[in-house]
């Protein structure tokens, strides 16, 4: 009975999460669909990965035809924060957790399920942690094989404007943050002006298309963490209270309907915008 | 992108490397990182990425400059009005679809 009543909580406490996956995994069901990928192979890398970012990038690598190393490096990156969530996590395990439940548990780590269960007063227990993970896998999942299904009716004229789609909603998941927190913006910009310079600089032709978002990441997410560190601490809070102060006026427009010249500017001087506003 | 074989190891690597990540913690660590950097930068690296990968491949991404720009711009507007992931992507193609046929 114990075991049943955790489940079903898990259960309540996962559909939200399972529902919100299911509009997002429909997007990117669509988008790789329409540029080429099979509805099963959509499908499957979404059960199998169960990350937003993480196989965003990796399916557009795929598309380019990138290298294994590529791929291997960047979901690397891009999902090494799972493994500070499971480390935390694994402290909230209870201890009915076995090496084989640890394993299966080990998939459902995601920002937002890590998310509630650490919100949780109690250890974790198994069966909570099963009911947790259920919904959202299977939200994600059918999310992106109905987008995929869908995109196969589409005639061909509507497809090509669809490949827009993948990187519309890249920018969906990065400019709502950008308007509030100045050091994200700062990160968006900041990797968007090197990257504008790595496509358009004939100087770093030798850098395939993986390997200049690896570069990237690993400079532009070093510079940030330097300049701007985040966690429970001082900076944190004041940096909470920069944004309260500048909601109003200059990030939002700047954010908006920046051009590449902003992105250039912010890059070189991050201090003194910072100064600035103080 | 038509290789069986190729999309199967991708699909292998990509399932298999963020596997790794996720339980290699839960089955051998049991110790929290407390480094404010390493903290930090994970925290910034998904939004570089994905800044990177969006520009400049967006401006090309249907193959037609006019159109794509256009739909860059109704996707950067969707997202500052904070609509969901769903209706930017969707605004953005009809946007560039719509900016194609008259361009």
């Amino acid at each position: 009975m114990k075991h049943r009543s955790h489940f079903l909580q898990g259960i309540k406490h996962g559909t939200p999460i399972g529902l919100g996956y299911l509009s997002v995994s429909c997007a990117f069901g669509m988008s790789v669909c329409t540029s080429g990928f099979p509805v099963w192979v959509a499908g499957l890398i979404s059960l199998t990965n169960l990350t937003s970012a993480g196989q965003f990038a990796g399916t557009s690598l795929m598309l380019q035809g990138a290298g294994y190393a590529e791929i291997a490096l960047a979901t690397l990156i891009i999902n090494l924060r799972y493994f500070l969530m499971s480390l935390s996590l694994s402290q909230r395990l209870n201890p009915d957790f076995g090496t084989f439940r640890r394993l299966s548990a080990a998939h459902g780590v995601t920002d937002e399920i890590f998310a509630v269960a650490i919100g949780q007063p109690s250890l974790l227990s198994p069966a909570y942690m099963r009911g947790l993970i259920l919904t959202p896998v299977i939200g994600w999942t059918a999310g992106t094989v109905l987008g995929g299904i869908f995109s196969q009716i589409l005639p061909g004229i509507v497809v090509s404007a669809m490949n827009i789609a993948l990187y519309a909603m890249f920018i969906a998941i990065i400019v709502p943050p950008a308007r509030e927190h100045r050091p994200v913006l700062f990160v968006v910009l900041a990797a968007t002006a090197v990257s504008l310079c790595f496509s358009y600089i004939p100087f770093f032709g030798f850098l395939s298309g993986g390997w200049s978002i690896i570069v990237i990441a690993v400079i532009v997410a070093s510079l940030a963490a330097v300049l701007f560190p985040v966690g429970s601490g001082d900076a944190d809070e004041h940096a909470d209270e920069t944004d309260a102060d500048r909601d109003a006026s200059g990030a939002e427009t700047s954010c908006a309907d920046n051009d590449m010249s902003e992105a250039g500017r912010m890059q070189e001087q991050p201090d003194t915008e910072e100064v600035r506003h103080e | 992108m038509n290789d069986p074989v190729y999309i199967a190891v991708c699909m292998i690597i990509m399932a298999g490397t963020t596997y790794l990540l996720r339980v290699t913690p839960l089955i051998i660590f049991r110790k929290k990182i407390r480094n404010r950097f390493v903290q930090s930068f994970l925290y910034y690296v998904p939004y570089a990425v994905l800044a990177a990968m969006t520009f400049p491949a967006i401006f090309t991404a249907t193959g037609n400059t006019a159109a794509s720009l256009i739909g860059t711009g109704a996707a950067l507007v969707l997202a500052f009005f904070r609509r969901s992931l769903l209706t930017v992507a969707l605004g953005a193609a009809a946007a560039a679809f719509i900016a194609g046929l008259v361009i």
